[in-house]
């Protein structure tokens, strides 16, 4: 199960990585999603996993899942969604301000290779 | 106090010359100012004398060792006397130097701002504290050197000045850290009791180096004599201050002062002698060459302070006491020197020696006075230069010295006197005798009264001193000398005639010699000028600095070509070198002893999706679309992860979450190019597939080892609080609302800003999107599909019911604000898409932006509540209430958090999905809240 764990974030983080390093802005946004959706899996799994101990008293019920990190990372999705919101109105405005959605706001005619 | 109060008057005091717009009241004041601090320090000469040291102390920072303690010893007394004495005279001089047209406040303002720095150097009893003076007179000096600002010259002349003397108070404050580190205290008296200690402390070399060069780039020592010369630019007044009595002193102050600690080891002989007769003799050179008259003298000064530095470096009791006498005699003569080419600058227009002739008629009093100056300058008999001078001789000469220096030294000393001699009867004869000049500036007289009397008081002192010097300056020198010396303190009288002897001798040999080479002077310019053509310390100094600039601007190019790219790809690779490193240097095991745990089929199944989804995402990124899909995938299979691994909070937020980012996406990409073009060329493609490689096997290497590790947690707490102390049994709802809600409450405050900063990216932002879709056709004109219309419609109440169910029990089961925010915000929003705005704003009075400051205020205020209470911020209270139908439940005061955050979520994602939605819409514009107001507005006034 770890392994698995483990393989899935590097999954993400992997093809987040190579998205963030794409040279228009749409990708890199996705690519934005994909890192913290890894990045949130991994606070969470700071926790260890455990199967059916949810973090609510009941009587029954002896063991529990670590709360804290869920309770951060319940946080941490919201703020994850305002600052994809942020990045994904910033691409928009850039490219109506710029007439390219380039990372670098070069113009898509005369297209340079890399930065100038 | 009074002690503390002689360098605090002037510093405090440097603001009032300031505000007097009556040039005798600026004078008057400054030297009011001047005169109480002189008479404070003149109360402590009767201690002084007797071989006391007044002492004041007063706690400061005692954790970094920093104490406000001042201290008066024979040393300090005699710089403090010339710092004020010639600070008085300097004063009075410059009422009449400085032009009417120049801001006469702001010159004294920084007069006495550096007179105060510079006392305070020299009675500091604390070395933290000297370092804050000596750094204030690198300050105050740069203001002073550049306060003709508009001048090209004066503002180069500064700042080299700064850059210089500032540099070298770096190397010397990590000097005295060390020093106060290997001692165990700053404090002046410990230190100058710690010599064996120091000494013999290993850091000893890199403390003593560091400190030397602080007191040689002050003192202009070589290789930083140039920005002496250069701050010649500053108003003679200035230069007279700065380059005779203090600033260029404070290095020969600190090397005097650092002779009982640091001195006597051969590391210290060799570099403070072999500096100082470097400086020696060069300066000696270069001041012969100088048309400039404040040039000349400058350059004189850096000799003159080599001449100290040799004689501090041989350190024999003889030689320093002969140092002390000469900084004394230096500064009387020199004074006087700058102050006479001020008078003769500021009467006939120039300072030029090769135009200034035959001036002996037009001012005969400047002209005798310049004659007692030069004579003590150049070492002639009966003027109190001679003196030191001869003992100077007399040490080079001492039996102590072995090998090459026993004749390097003297023969150095008597080429620099050599040098001296020629130069002063250089600008004595090239000014005053010979054809009166006739193409003068202007028409050359004696300078007023009060301009005279300064210098005049300064030869006098040089005469009375070099015919009597036991009775005038003998006190003084022996108690500034004994400061130093101690026990050591040589039994030596002051006296004119010391019998004939070898120094005497050497003496009248570099009389003699100047006087020959002052006649063959043709010849020896001659060679200079072919010599220094290329050799200026000015244009060494500028070209290294436009070096610097350069090779800065070089590497900051290479790393900041504004490619976000390359930004992106340098932020992750560093990430990723010091993430690994630590596996690298570390020789533990990489997986820890927990075992794994088995798994099983389903989760494998979803993993392998979540996997194949997050790889489609990336390699189908030119299809925005699909990549978007792919994207979903992933974030409902995470959610399913959630609730897979007991998180049903999570599960709960992350599907609503991710509901309302694709929404927001599909919106964006309406307005962005459907497909991402080939950019990136196959090299760089493949450098990315590496850097994403790695960086994806770091996280999951990470993971594993995190996950094999024992586990230690803090939450036992919490869950063991929820109950009795939270009222709820849901923890991470209680961990959210109150026991860490002060983080909840700055997480909203994040979401509300992020809101606003959206609207305001958006607000009168125009844009146009595609007028047909991804093939060519045009947008269905079903926009709002009559299913999806009366779907929606009846699915409000029941999901805004279902919202409230969701936040009332989130207490004690999965739910709480946050996750009901999220469902009110999409089923709102969901009304947009099915039904247009057209038909949906009008219906919701609200306005977004209120609801989302309600939310935050609310939460603020029941925050704000518990303090009224009397508890600390954001404490909670509970109790529970019985309500038909609905059961048993508990009212906590942290539900009104939670419904703060509930109002703050649905505020700030309606405002920013309905404003992206309203863009491009012309329809919007109708129904727009402006627009329905004006619309009102017209209608009342119909």
């Amino acid at each position: 199960m770890e392994i698995l764990v483990a393989a899935s974030v590097g999954a993400m983080v992997a093809c987040g990585v190579y998205l963030i390093l794409r040279a228009r802005t749409f990708p890199v946004v996705i690519g934005l999603t994909l890192i913290s959706f890894g990045v949130n899996i991994f606070l969470f799994a700071t926790g260890r996993l455990h199967t059916n101990l949810p973090a609510i008293i009941t009587p029954e019920q002896t063991l529990y899942a670590d709360p804290l990190p869920q309770a951060l990372v319940l946080t941490a999705i919201v703020i994850g969604f305002a600052m994809i919101a942020f990045v994904v109105v910033l691409a928009l405005r850039a490219n109506g301000d710029l007439h390219t959605d380039h990372v670098d706001g070069q113009p898509d005619d005369g297209r340079q290779k890399g930065g100038s | 106090m009074t002690l503390a109060l002689i360098p605090l008057l002037p510093l405090l005091g440097a603001f009032i010359p300031c505000l007097f717009h009556n040039r005798n009241l600026n004078a008057a004041s400054a030297g009011v100012i001047a005169g109480l601090s002189l008479l404070l320090l003149l109360i402590q000469a009767p201690a002084v004398f007797t071989g006391d040291m007044p002492i004041y102390i007063r706690s400061w920072i005692p954790a970094m060792g920093l104490t406000f303690a001042f201290r008066v010893s024979g040393f300090g007394f005699l710089f403090a006397l010339l710092v004020l004495g010639i600070g008085l005279l300097i004063v009075v001089y410059a009422r009449y130097y400085i032009a009417k047209e120049d801001p006469m406040g702001r010159f004294y303002t920084y007069l006495l701002f550096f007179m105060g720095s510079m006392l305070g150097i020299v009675l500091s009893e604390n070395l933290l504290l000297l370092m804050v003076f000596w750094e204030l007179t690198s300050i105050s000096s740069f203001l002073l050197i550049g306060f003709w600002r508009y001048r090209a010259d004066a503002r180069q002349g500064a700042f080299m000045a700064l850059v210089i003397t500032g540099g070298g108070g770096f190397a010397m404050l990590a000097g005295f850290l060390l020093l106060g580190h290997i001692v165990g205290s700053f404090e002046l008296t410990d230190i100058l009791a710690s010599r064996q200690i120091v000494q013999a402390h290993p850091l000893y070399p890199v403390t003593l180096v560091l400190i030397l060069a602080g007191a040689f780039t002050k003192s202009a020592q070589f290789p930083f004599q140039f920005w002496l010369p250069h701050a010649m630019a500053a108003p003679t007044p200035v230069s007279a201050y700065l380059h005779s009595a203090t600033m260029v002193k404070a290095g020969v102050f600190l090397l005097a002062l650092m002779v009982p600690v640091l001195g006597g080891s051969t590391l210290w002989f060799t570099i403070v002698t072999a500096v100082g007769l470097i400086t020696l003799v060069f300066a000696a050179y270069m001041a012969m060459f100088k048309d400039d008259l404040k040039g000349l003298l400058a350059y004189s000064t850096v000799s003159h302070l080599g001449l100290i530095t040799l004689l501090l470096g041989l350190g024999t009791p003889l030689a320093v006491f002969a140092a002390v006498f000469h900084i004394f005699n230096h500064a009387a003569f020199k004074a006087g020197l700058f102050l006479l080419a001020g008078i003769i600058d500021h009467e006939t227009g120039t300072r030029d020696i090769q135009r200034l002739s035959g001036l002996k008629k037009a001012m005969p009093v400047t002209a005798f006075l310049t004659l007692i100056g030069c004579g003590a300058m150049a070492g002639v008999p009966l003027f109190n230069g001679f003196l030191s001078k001869e003992m100077f001789l007399a040490e080079t000469l001492a039996p102590g010295l072995t090998g090459a220096w026993s004749w390097i030294l003297p023969a150095g000393a008597v080429l620099a006197a050599i040098f001296a001699v020629a130069y002063s009867i250089r600008m004595l004869l090239g000014v005053f005798w010979g054809n009166p000049a006739e193409d003068l500036p202007g028409s050359p007289h004696e300078p007023p009264v009060g301009m005279t009397l300064s210098p005049a008081f300064l030869m006098a002192v040089c005469v009375l001193v070099g015919i009597f010097p036991a009775f005038f300056a003998g006190p003084l020198v022996n108690a500034g000398a004994e400061a130093i010396l101690g026990p050591d303190m040589p039994d030596f009288h002051m006296a004119v005639w010391h019998g004939f002897n070898m120094a005497l001798v050497l003496s009248m040999v570099a009389l003699a010699g100047g006087v020959i080479f002052y006649r063959q002077r043709q010849k020896l310019f001659d060679i200079h000028v072919w010599c220094s053509r290329n050799l200026d310390g000015k244009t060494l100094f500028e070209s290294l600095v436009s070096h610097m600039i350069r090779s800065s601007r070089r590497v900051t190019g290479c790393m900041e070509n504004g490619s976000f790219q390359r930004y992106a790809a340098l932020l992750i690779g560093s990430a990723l070198v010091l993430g690994a490193s630590p596996f690298f240097s570390d020789n533990a095991p990489f997986l820890g002893p927990v075992p794994l745990t088995t798994l099983d089929p389903v989760t494998l199944v979803m993993g392998l999706i979540l996997i194949s989804a997050a790889v489609a995402t990336a390699v189908f990124h030119r299809n925005r679309i699909l990549s978007i899909i792919m994207l979903s995938t992933v974030g409902l299979v995470v959610s399913l992860a959630f609730s897979r691994f007991s998180a049903p909070d999570l599960a709960l937020t992350q599907i609503s979450v991710e509901l309302v980012t694709i929404i927001l996406m599909m919106m964006a990409l309406h307005m962005l190019p459907r497909i991402t073009p080939k950019d990136s060329s196959s090299c760089r493609k493949w450098r990315d597939i590496v850097l994403s490689m790695l960086a994806g096997g770091g996280a999951a290497a990470v993971m594993l080892a995190v996950l094999t590790r024992p586990f230690d947690t803090i939450s036992d707490f919490f869950l063991a609080r929820s109950v009795p102390g939270g009222g709820g049994s849901n923890v991470v709802n209680v961990i959210l609302v109150d026991f860490r809600g002060f983080d909840t409450l700055g997480e909203i405050t994040v979401l509300v800003i992020a809101g606003l900063v959206i609207y305001a990216l958006l607000h009168n932002f125009e844009i146009t999107g595609p007028r047909t879709d991804a093939l060519g056709y045009p947008w269905s004109r079903d926009r709002f599909p009559i299913i999806l219309v009366n779907i929606t419609r009846p699915l409000l109440p029941l999901t805004l019911l279902f919202s409230v169910y969701i936040f009332l029990r989130g207490h004690n089961d999965p739910g709480g604000g946050f996750i009901a925010g999220l469902i009110t915000a999409t089923v709102l929003i969901l009304q947009y898409i099915a039904s247009g705005i057209v038909w949906t704003r009008p219906r919701f009075h609200f306005d977004n932006h209120v609801i989302m400051a309600l939310g935050l205020i609310l939460a603020l205020v029941t925050g704000v509540g518990s303090w009224v209470a009397g508890y600390p911020f954001l404490t909670s209270t509970f109790t529970y209430v019985s309500l038909p139908l609905v059961g048993k439940f508990e009212i906590a005061s942290a539900m009104a958090f939670d419904l703060g955050v509930y109002l703050a979520v649905v505020g700030s994602v309606l405002l920013v999905l309905v404003k992206l939605g309203t863009l491009n819409s012309t329809d919007a514009q109708t129904v727009s809240p402006t627009f329905l107001r004006k619309k009102a507005i017209q209608k009342e006034g119909h």
